[in-house]
């Protein structure tokens, strides 16, 4: 598992890529909260990219819903987007999807959060 | 060895209310149009191969009590939920009017699992042996305390079968009767004990009231551990995933998605979602089973693992 950050104006986006489960959840988690504390400080929000995460078991969802109860608590704002079908499906599945907002694609998320998030995005 | 399931839902019983029985009928109806039958088998072979599972069957009101029968003179069952009224029905009829043996296994002492033990009938028949094993030091207390006034009319001792607690030592094989059983502990509030049964090569597994955070792989490994190469896993999944971890977390129950990922790390060969949650109707626990499958389809290896959702009434054959 990977995670990478991108940052558009306000936003922080964190690119996870390979799998999420109970070997690699711990390392995430770390990683994760750390964004959302940043975020919440700077007034921003998270975005995560899960186009390239192939597969998240219970222990990788949970990572997900520690962050968001964490950004809820310091007022920061959260979603996922450009999940590839499996991942959508899973998150379907565990009922995941009534938690987060789930966006079909990272420019669409940063579109819901600024237009200068989105300007960013698309300047590259 | 064959698993009968008398009681099966997590809580407090449930039954389907009048509007839901108008409901079930007019679908029949439907489902029928056109149809005639000469006479009552005729339409119940109808009922019973064309009409959907939803409207022929329930999940089931009763609160947990699931009878593990091996072929003896004996009976083994787990838990004394409200389901242990219609449990003391079969063994009263099955005797013919000679006392039982009844050995029962109890997984805590929540009110869920110990309510059905005043109108369990053979508890109130001379002659009849009743052992009730279980971890916990406040077994016994616990069964004196619902019958003390001003809960039952009938105290305890006032039952007219021997009845004996027998406590037991967890993750120690013990043989009772012929059947070798293992209790775990589990985590729930107050405790709650897992059995594993083993008799004849075939195993099962009865895991209810429990919360698993499988972040933590001591636990999980430990679980799968007891699992291991069961021929069925009665799993407590009162949950969607994100309700456990989320609103319910620490409640001590879990999820269908958790009782896949634990079968399948245990090579387990079929689960069975149980204690369901009495808020859910039947439209929902079935939308619940059929996830939980989905899952197993996605997440499947090399060994597919069946997954079921238990209801009163349900018999599975190892």
């Amino acid at each position: 598992m990977n995670a990478t950050l991108r940052r558009y104006a306000s936003a922080a986006v964190l690119q996870v890529s390979g799998r999420l489960d109970q070997d690699t959840c711990e390392a995430f988690r770390v990683e994760l909260m750390k964004r959302v504390e940043e975020a919440a400080r700077e007034g921003g929000s998270v975005v995560l990219d899960l186009s390239e995460l192939e597969y998240i078991s219970s222990a990788g969802l949970r990572c997900f819903m520690l962050a968001s109860r964490e950004a809820k608590a310091q007022q920061a704002r959260i979603s996922v987007a450009s999940l590839q079908p499996m991942v959508e499906e899973i998150f379907e599945i565990s009922h995941f999807n009534l938690v987060f907002q789930v966006f079909p694609t990272v420019r669409d998320a940063l579109a819901a959060i600024s237009a200068e998030a989105a300007a960013a995005y698309a300047r590259g | 060895m064959r698993l009968r399931f008398w009681g099966t839902r997590g809580s407090i019983p449930v039954a389907l209310t009048a509007a839901d029985m108008r409901d079930r009928l007019a679908q029949a109806l439907v489902q029928a149009s056109g149809r005639t039958f000469a006479t009552y088998e005729e339409a119940h072979a109808f009922a019973s191969s064309e009409l959907d599972f939803s409207l022929t069957h329930t999940f089931g009101g009763h609160t947990p009590c699931v009878e593990i029968d091996i072929g003896s003179d004996e009976y083994f069952v787990c838990d004394m939920g409200s389901g242990a009224r219609p449990f003391g029905v079969h063994v009263l009829a099955r005797q013919g009017g000679r006392p039982a043996t009844v050995n029962v296994f109890m997984s805590h002492v929540h009110w869920d699992h110990i309510m059905g033990f005043p109108f369990f009938g053979p508890a109130y028949v001379p002659g009849t042996r009743i052992r009730i094993h279980g971890c916990h030091d406040v077994l016994e207390h616990a069964f004196r305390l619902q019958q003390s006034p001003p809960c039952f009319p009938v105290e305890f001792d006032e039952l007219g079968a021997a009845i004996e607690f027998v406590k037991l030592e967890p993750d120690k094989p013990h043989v009772v009767s012929g059947i070798t059983v293992t209790p775990h502990l589990q985590l729930h509030s107050g405790d709650s004990y897992g059995y594993r049964f083993e008799h004849a090569g075939k195993v099962a597994i009865y895991s209810t009231d429990s919360e698993h955070k499988l972040e933590d792989r001591a636990e999980a490994e430990a679980f799968a551990k007891f699992f291991r190469d069961a021929d069925a896993v009665v799993f407590d999944a009162m949950y969607a995933l994100a309700d456990a971890i989320s609103v319910k977390a620490d409640w001590g129950h879990s999820s269908n998605i958790v009782g896949v990922e634990l079968c399948q790390m245990a090579r387990a060969k079929h689960l069975v979602l149980f204690h369901h949650e009495p808020a859910n109707d039947d439209a929902t626990l079935e939308g619940l089973l059929k996830e939980a499958r989905r899952f197993e389809e996605l997440t499947r290896t090399d060994q597919r693992l069946r997954v079921s959702a238990a209801y009163d009434g349900m018999e599975i054959d190892l």
